[in-house]
């Protein structure tokens, strides 16, 4: 798509300074924002067909619509930039490059919801980002956007970032909600649902960077514009990541459904060394893997990435060329869940450490022949059955990369010499401890 | 040495309670002032937050516990955490971390024994477009090679 003008990560030098983001035309939809009543702004998302881009592309006109209007208790916007799933860099991108964009949309939001106090929850790894973007803040409250009668008008609302503290679990939004009450970020059970009992009791909506971040484009060009812009199912533009062997690897900003192999070969610039390719993983490591051969004529966006059985996740993509030991790299995905684990329901916490065992053993040439089919059925155990999505994205990749990669894993299972031996050693200790 | 935040952290402290309704939900801003202050979380440190926040020391360690970057024993000076992630992994992370404990002779985990150098292995930290990379105390090193390990390294050694 050649017409395709970036929406976040447009190309204008300095843009994250408050100067030049007012230069062109920043803060003018949240003035005109404020101008509209807030149902007729969240009806303006709704027409947009704007998607959550933190994960699981629920409808975010929608979700803001459930916030109830009338109540006497104070509601609450959390601004999800924990981004700790592997192969996800794309919201401090935004930090770094567009922070103005970002914190128009949630004052946007702010309105929208009747929200007089946002959080924005960022990982405390990205120290750096939580400086600029704070900085960012501070001009902006500075300049009246952010605090009291909002550019003039009668609306205020806060900001504050609050930094976690490593744990991949306090993305998932309601750990999230309990990090921010101080607490330890375990997932709370739902319903009931945040948008009737968030933070301390109150209203709360949740939602990713990038989905705020297009909100302000949504309200100056209408929702309509965005409507049309990539997917029809999943409009807008995705900012992909692109990582592992490639040789241009970084975040690119195109329409929802660009081919991943115009992803590949024309924006990351092929693969490293010119090999084929045997994995690719398209959107952060949950979810299901593809293989090279699925890839072809496949449109990056959620819908479409249903008929190779995934998602489009956080839209990062990981490019594996030939070389690599998909037993390898799914034992690391899953060492990374079994540490991650918040220990709440017992498919998870087990499951996690399970699953690494057998992984862990087939990939040291110990394993049997029924491992790779206890693998599958630990995984199928854990789905489903948890208090939060954790138990999905331990899953799935584990479950898939068994599916579609079964060759892989039973080459390591029949390279095993040392196995009766292994086996034999086993049943001695068994018959000792009778 | 008597465990007390000196007054621009008290300060501090009094801002980032005025963000929250409640004071104790201060309780994360505060554990990251005292590592600021303290350099890790005492049994000590920790009781003193929660007396500060009328917190109970047992919930105060139970925050501090569950996250990782909240340091329940002294580290070295230099934190060097290489994250070895997929994306990391597939361009080299393992080598590098191999490459580090080698040169200053720890394993993962360990700290060198002038106390200057702490090496550990990460998880992904949102930086896998410029991997391998590591994190150096609050900040990042990116798109690593043995040459850049060894300048920094030495950079470091000297400071
Ligand atoms: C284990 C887990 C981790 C998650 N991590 C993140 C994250 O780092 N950032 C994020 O925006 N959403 C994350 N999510 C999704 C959030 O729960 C939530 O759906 C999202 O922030 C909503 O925002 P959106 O509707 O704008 O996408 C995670 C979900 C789960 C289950
Ligand atoms: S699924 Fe896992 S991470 Fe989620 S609540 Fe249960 S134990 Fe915790
Ligand atoms: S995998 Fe290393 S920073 Fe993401």
């Amino acid at each position: 798509m050649s017409d395709f003008q970036p929406i976040i990560l447009k190309n204008i030098p300095d843009y994250d300074k408050i100067e030049v983001y007012l230069k062109h035309g920043g803060y003018k939809a949240l003035k005109k924002a404020l101008k509209m009543k807030p149902e007729e702004v969240i009806e303006e998302v709704k027409k947009s067909g704007l998607r959550g881009r933190g994960g699981a592309c629920f409808p975010t006109g929608l979700k803001w619509s459930f916030m109830p209007q009338k109540t006497d208790k104070p509601k609450y916007l959390c601004c999800n930039g924990d981004e700790s799933e592997p192969a996800s860099f794309k919201d401090r991108e935004i930090f770094e490059k567009n922070p103005h964009q970002f914190i128009e949309g949630t004052l946007i939001a702010c309105w929208a919801m009747g929200a007089n106090t946002a959080y924005i929850y960022i990982r405390g790894e990205y120290y750096k980002w939580i400086e600029l973007l704070q900085k960012a803040i501070n001009d902006s409250y500075a300049k009246g956007f952010i605090g009291k009668n909002i550019a003039g008008s009668k609306f205020s609302a806060d900001i504050y970032i609050h930094r976690g503290a490593g744990a991949y679990i306090c993305g998932e939004e309601t750990a999230l909600l309990n990090s921010i009450e101080g607490k330890r970020g375990i997932p709370r059970f739902k319903p009931p649902f945040p948008a009737n009992y968030g933070l301390w009791g109150c209203p709360t909506t949740i939602n990713n960077i990038e989905t705020l971040a297009n909100i302000p484009a949504i309200i100056e060009s209408g929702g309509e514009w965005f409507s049309k812009i990539g997917e029809p199912k999943h409009p807008g533009s995705l900012l992909y990541g692109l990582s592992g062997h490639v040789n241009k690897p970084g975040i690119y900003e195109l329409p929802s459904g660009t081919l991943l192999t115009e992803l590949i070969y024309k924006y990351g610039g092929g693969v490293k060394d010119n090999k084929p390719i045997k994995m690719i993983i398209p959107g952060g490591s949950s979810m299901p893997p593809l293989r090279g051969d699925e890839i072809e004529g496949l449109k990056m966006d959620n819908e479409n990435l249903k008929s190779v059985n995934s998602y489009i996740g956080t839209a990062g993509i990981v490019v594996m060329n030939e070389d690599t030991d998909v037993v390898k790299v799914i034992k690391r995905i899953t060492k990374f869940y079994y540490h991650e684990s918040c220990g709440q329901c017992t498919p998870c916490r087990e499951g996690c450490g399970w699953l690494l065992k057998i992984l862990d053993r087939i990939d040291k040439g110990l394993g049997r022949k029924e491992d790779i089919e206890l693998l599958a059925d630990v995984a199928s155990n854990i789905e489903g059955n948890t208090i939060c999505a954790f138990g999905e994205a331990v899953a799935w990749p584990v479950k898939w990369a068994v599916k579609k990669f079964l060759p892989e894993f039973e080459q390591k299972v029949k390279e095993n010499i040392s196995l009766p031996i292994a086996n034999k050693v086993h049943a001695l200790r068994v018959t000792y401890q009778e | 040495m008597e465990i007390k935040f000196t007054e621009e952290n008290l300060k501090k402290l009094d801002k980032a309670k005025s963000h929250y309704p409640k004071s104790d939900a201060a309780l994360m801003p505060a554990l990251w002032l005292a590592q600021e202050q303290f350099g890790w979380l005492s049994i000590d440190v920790m009781k003193y937050v929660g007396s500060i926040l009328n917190i109970p020391y047992e919930h105060v360690l139970g925050a501090a516990e569950f996250y990782t970057m909240y340091y329940k024993k002294p580290v070295g000076k230099n934190h060097l955490q290489v994250c070895t992630n997929i994306s990391c992994m597939l361009c080299g992370a393992y080598d590098i971390l191999d490459y580090i404990s080698d040169k200053l002779d720890i394993k993962t985990g360990e700290t060198t024994q002038d106390g200057k150098f702490m090496l550990s292995e990460a998880e992904c930290l949102g930086s896998c477009g410029t991997a391998p990379m590591l994190q150096l105390n609050n900040y990042y090193e990116e798109n690593l090679t043995k040459e850049k390990i060894d300048n920094l390294i030495e950079k470091l050694s000297k400071s």
